[in-house]
């Protein structure tokens, strides 16, 4: 059987290693949430408007991301755009790939919530005299994504997870942090463990974050608990 | 209830001599695809009454009921609401019909996400402009118009049917409109839902609210509606005061559709 004694003791000197890189993963999937909900949101309402050419290539991009690793999109953004004269840092190839992708998935949870309203809203709507915008924010948009903010939430915490992989690049965050002190001190198991661990934590951080939101944003479901 | 087995009449709303009436429905028909669903419909609605559309399922009724509030495009002839051509293609004119025209939808239509007080108070602000304070007192007060007064804070989910349709009517007399359009704004109810609904429109009759409804209550039509048409195949097949169209109908298919016990 073989034997293995956990050793701790390289936390002493690397936790603050941890926190940067947990520090480093909180912005870095932060501003990709921020962006990516933008780009979802102006995806949706593109795709479901009324211009076909402007839906069709909104879709073609979407299925394009949903059909294809993160990795390789991380790859393309960093190693295949300087090709093209645009030199950008690990960090910012990474919140622009994280961004294009989560863009992508979002602007399918938050589609579905806009075909979820049904036609009689949108006409009652028309008959207290609100015009095409106001509609579309007041009856269409709110609500949609009312509907949709807790898969849109689950969509947000994965895109958390997921940027570890930006490590490949060596986008300065919490598994390129770990894989620095793991190379340094060879406690592999130990490292890894602990990351996992601060991954664990974060993600609790963004839900209940993602989750206040959701309260102040959308006051039926503080009231009513839906 | 009361409502529907009360055998009285109101009295008749006159119209004003001379009075321009406020919904003019000339010639109009009404395609869906291959399916013609109006053919040159007629119907002239006076000030301060209530006329009720009866007929069967796929007879045009709510068709023409949407057409008079530009939900549905016309394919010939005119409506004039309040003096002003209803075309769907011209905003402007959309616009005014907004303004003096109010509808009421089987299904509520409120919208779930918004308190009842938000629902009412929504047009007043973004459409008219209103300040917070003063959409909240109109609110308010129609609220207490349709008995639902403490239920301005509740989400139209806490709603039973009958209070979501009154809220839905509420919501409509904030705007202040001249007429007001129902289409069949009790089907989904049960009678005893059904009766409050009523009640809050018996009312609004009272007080020469002109309306415009298409309904399956006869009791309703019989007792409060000034005239009654009987629509049939997208046509206008009779009209008149209940007390004729009731008592003494003249076309078989009104005899049949009377005695079909609706």
């Amino acid at each position: 059987m073989i034997s293995y004694t956990f050793d701790f003791s390289f936390l002493l000197t690397t936790w603050p290693a941890f926190m940067r890189g947990a520090w480093q993963t909180i912005l870095l999937a932060g501003s990709s949430i921020a962006f990516g909900f933008v780009l979802a949101l102006v995806c949706a309402i593109i795709r479901s408007g009324k211009s076909k050419l402007a839906a069709g290539l909104v879709g073609a991009y979407v299925e394009v991301i949903r059909n294809t690793p993160l990795l390789v999109q991380i790859f393309i953004v960093y190693f295949g755009l300087p090709s093209l004269g645009l030199r950008l840092s690990a960090e910012t190839a990474a919140v622009i790939a994280l961004v294009i992708n989560t863009g992508a998935y979002g602007s399918e949870i938050i589609r579905a919530g806009i075909d979820s309203i049904a036609k009689g809203q949108i006409e009652a709507a028309e008959c207290l005299g609100l015009n095409k915008l106001q509609i579309y924010w007041h009856i269409v948009l709110i609500p949609a994504v009312e509907r949709v903010y807790p898969a849109l939430s689950s969509q947000f915490v994965l895109l958390m997870l997921s940027s570890s992989i930006t490590s490949q690049i060596s986008a300065q965050e919490l598994t390129a942090e770990a894989n620095m002190i793991q190379s340094e001190t060879f406690r592999s198991f130990e490292v890894y463990l602990i990351v996992a661990a601060v991954y664990l934590a974060l993600s609790v951080l963004f839900r209940v974050v993602l989750w206040a939101i959701g309260e102040v944003a959308f006051v039926r479901r503080r009231k009513l608990r839906t | 209830m009361s409502v529907n087995e009360a055998a009285g009449t109101r009295p008749r709303n006159e119209a004003v001599p001379g009075a321009e009436p406020i919904i003019v429905v000339d010639n109009v028909s009404k395609s869906f695809g291959p399916l013609q669903v109006l053919h040159g419909v007629s119907l002239t609605i006076e000030r301060g009454t209530m006329v009720a559309i009866v007929g069967r399922s796929g007879s045009g009724k709510s068709t023409l009921l949407r057409c008079m509030n530009a939900l549905d495009e016309t394919n010939g002839g005119t409506i004039k609401v309040c003096g002003n051509a209803v075309a769907m293609s011209d905003r402007a004119s959309v616009k005014r019909l907004r303004t003096d025209v109010g509808m009421v939808f089987q299904s509520y239509n409120l919208f779930p996400h918004l308190t009842v007080l938000r629902n009412i108070t929504l047009a007043l602000t973004v459409v008219q402009k209103k300040a917070r304070v003063e959409a909240e007192k109109i609110a308010r007060d129609v609220l207490a118009l349709v008995g639902l007064a403490d239920k301005a804070e509740s989400y139209p989910e806490q709603l039973s049917g009958g209070q979501a349709q009154r809220v839905a009517i509420a919501r409509s007399l904030a705007l202040s409109p001249k007429v007001l359009l129902f289409d069949e704004v009790t089907s989904a109810l049960d009678p005893e839902l059904t009766g409050e609904v009523l009640k809050v429109m018996e009312d609004l009759a009272r007080q020469g609210m002109t309306m415009v409804l298409v309904t399956h209550e006869m009791a309703f039509a019989r007792r409060l509606a000034d005239i009654v048409v009987f629509m049939h195949q997208g046509k206008v097949w009779e009209a008149g005061p209940p007390a004729e169209i009731f008592a003494d109908p003249k076309t078989p298919e009104l005899r049949q559709f009377l005695s079909s016990g609706l």
